[in-house]
């Protein structure tokens, strides 16, 4: 399975990012292999329909779930339509800790 | 000759000027009064008259499940996030469509056609022998304002209509098809539905107020004629007989203030009552005429 955290910068240490269209990175974690990548988000800084080319980029990812601050409606339109879960971190600390919390089951699940 | 009202601020008396224009200049010429604010418009208070209406439609992509292989190029190519290519299916946000028609070249299946979906509406109406109200309405939660102003100022006759763009009501004959003077009366703001609305008239009058708002939204208001080259002047609703900051910043835009309509208890009480004070004050007819040629004279250079 694929999770995918939005975050500021490009590691796993990297703080999370609160937005959900104009987070800069995309860390994706294959929880099977360990693995994880950054995904750039070309789109972070575009004028508009941000958040559901963001979906996109998940969706062509393969990400079944997703942990970020929050989403905006039209993004969690393309989310939804795809089947995505999405589970909300709104403190500031870094992208292991938000899976921690995650895998710990504390956080929320809003999608 | 083809006079857009604008303002940059809310409120400072646009629809006012443009009714009485529209009426004082409707005494001695063709007259049609479109009405471009199209998400809250509200000239047909003043002039009351039973209308026609036909509907705004944009076209929308949808696609055909049977052509469809979910290859992404539609999404990929769409900059508005209007398309999400899921697994299976194809999500279409239609209110984020700008209607660019790209998905539908760029597929390579034929895969999609475009459908109309009806966004607003345009209404005509004969209040007056020599005055026609040509009104745009944007439907509640839709977004593209422009569309339904490109379609009011064609309703009017003024421009051509839009490309691909067809009224499905047929509009009876109208009296003053063919105006002398057409008025195009903006939203507030300097954003997209006022630019579509100043966009190829031949002068912009730009009403504002003596207050610090006024002035600040006035000078971005100038901003938009000067890029757009458009030739401007400017009229002070509610005046208080001086207006000094509001002339220094004409002076330094090099803009005429071609008009000022004072702060007068007989004016505001024939407003209240929603009266168009240049009928209860006829002396005010002349001053508009007299407005008109002026800025025939001046600025406006089209026929």
């Amino acid at each position: 399975m694929k999770i995918c955290v939005t975050a500021k910068g490009d590691s796993l240490d990297s703080q999370a990012e609160m937005r959900f269209g104009r987070s800069p990175f995309f860390i994706v974690i294959d929880e099977e292999s360990g693995a994880s990548s950054a995904i750039k988000n070309e789109y972070a800084d575009a004028a508009g329909g941000v958040g559901p080319r963001s979906a996109q980029v998940l969706i062509s990812n393969g990400v079944q779930v997703l942990i970020t601050g929050q989403l905006g409606g039209n993004a969690q339109r393309a989310i939804e339509a795809a089947g995505i879960e999405v589970y909300q971190y709104r403190s500031d600390g870094t992208v292991n800790d938000a899976l921690k919390q995650y895998r710990d089951g504390s956080l929320t699940r809003i999608l | 000759m083809k006079i857009a009202v604008a303002s940059g601020k809310g409120g400072t008396g646009k629809s006012t000027f443009a009714a009485n224009l529209a009426l004082s200049l409707s005494k001695s010429n063709d007259v049609v009064l479109v009405d471009c604010d199209v998400e809250e418009p509200n000239l047909h208070l003043f002039f009351d008259a039973e209308h026609e209406e036909s509907e705004v439609t944009v076209p929308v992509p949808v696609v055909d499940p049977g052509k469809c292989t979910f290859c992404g190029k539609c999404g990929d190519f769409c900059q508005y996030g209007a398309i999400t290519v899921l697994k299976d299916d194809i999500l279409i946000l239609m209110d984020l469509c700008h209607s660019c028609g790209g998905c539908r070249i760029v597929c390579p299946y034929d895969a999609i056609t475009e459908v109309p979906r009806v966004i607003g509406k345009v209404r005509d109406s004969q209040p007056d022998e020599h005055l026609r109200l040509v009104t745009g309405v944007l439907n509640e939660g839709e977004t593209h304002a422009p569309v339904v102003i490109q379609m009011a100022k064609a309703l009017a006759g003024s421009t051509p209509t839009p490309a691909g763009a067809v009224f499905e009501h047929q509009f009876r004959e109208l009296v003053c098809s063919m105006a002398d003077v057409t008025i195009y009366d903006s939203s507030p703001g300097i954003a997209c539905p006022v630019i579509e609305t100043v966009e190829g008239a031949d002068y912009v009058v730009l009403v504002t107020e003596s207050t610090p708002f006024g002035i600040h939204d006035l000078e971005l208001a100038i901003g938009v004629v000067e890029k757009l080259g458009i030739p401007a002047g400017v009229v002070i609703n509610r005046s208080d007989g001086l207006d000094e900051m509001t002339e220094e910043l004409c002076r330094r835009h090099s803009l005429e203030i071609i008009m000022r309509i004072p702060f007068d208890r007989r004016i505001a009480g024939v407003q209240n009552r929603g009266g168009l004070f240049s009928q209860d004050m006829p002396e005010w007819q002349g001053r508009f005429t007299d407005l008109y040629h002026h800025i025939r004279e001046t600025g406006g250079g089209g026929a």
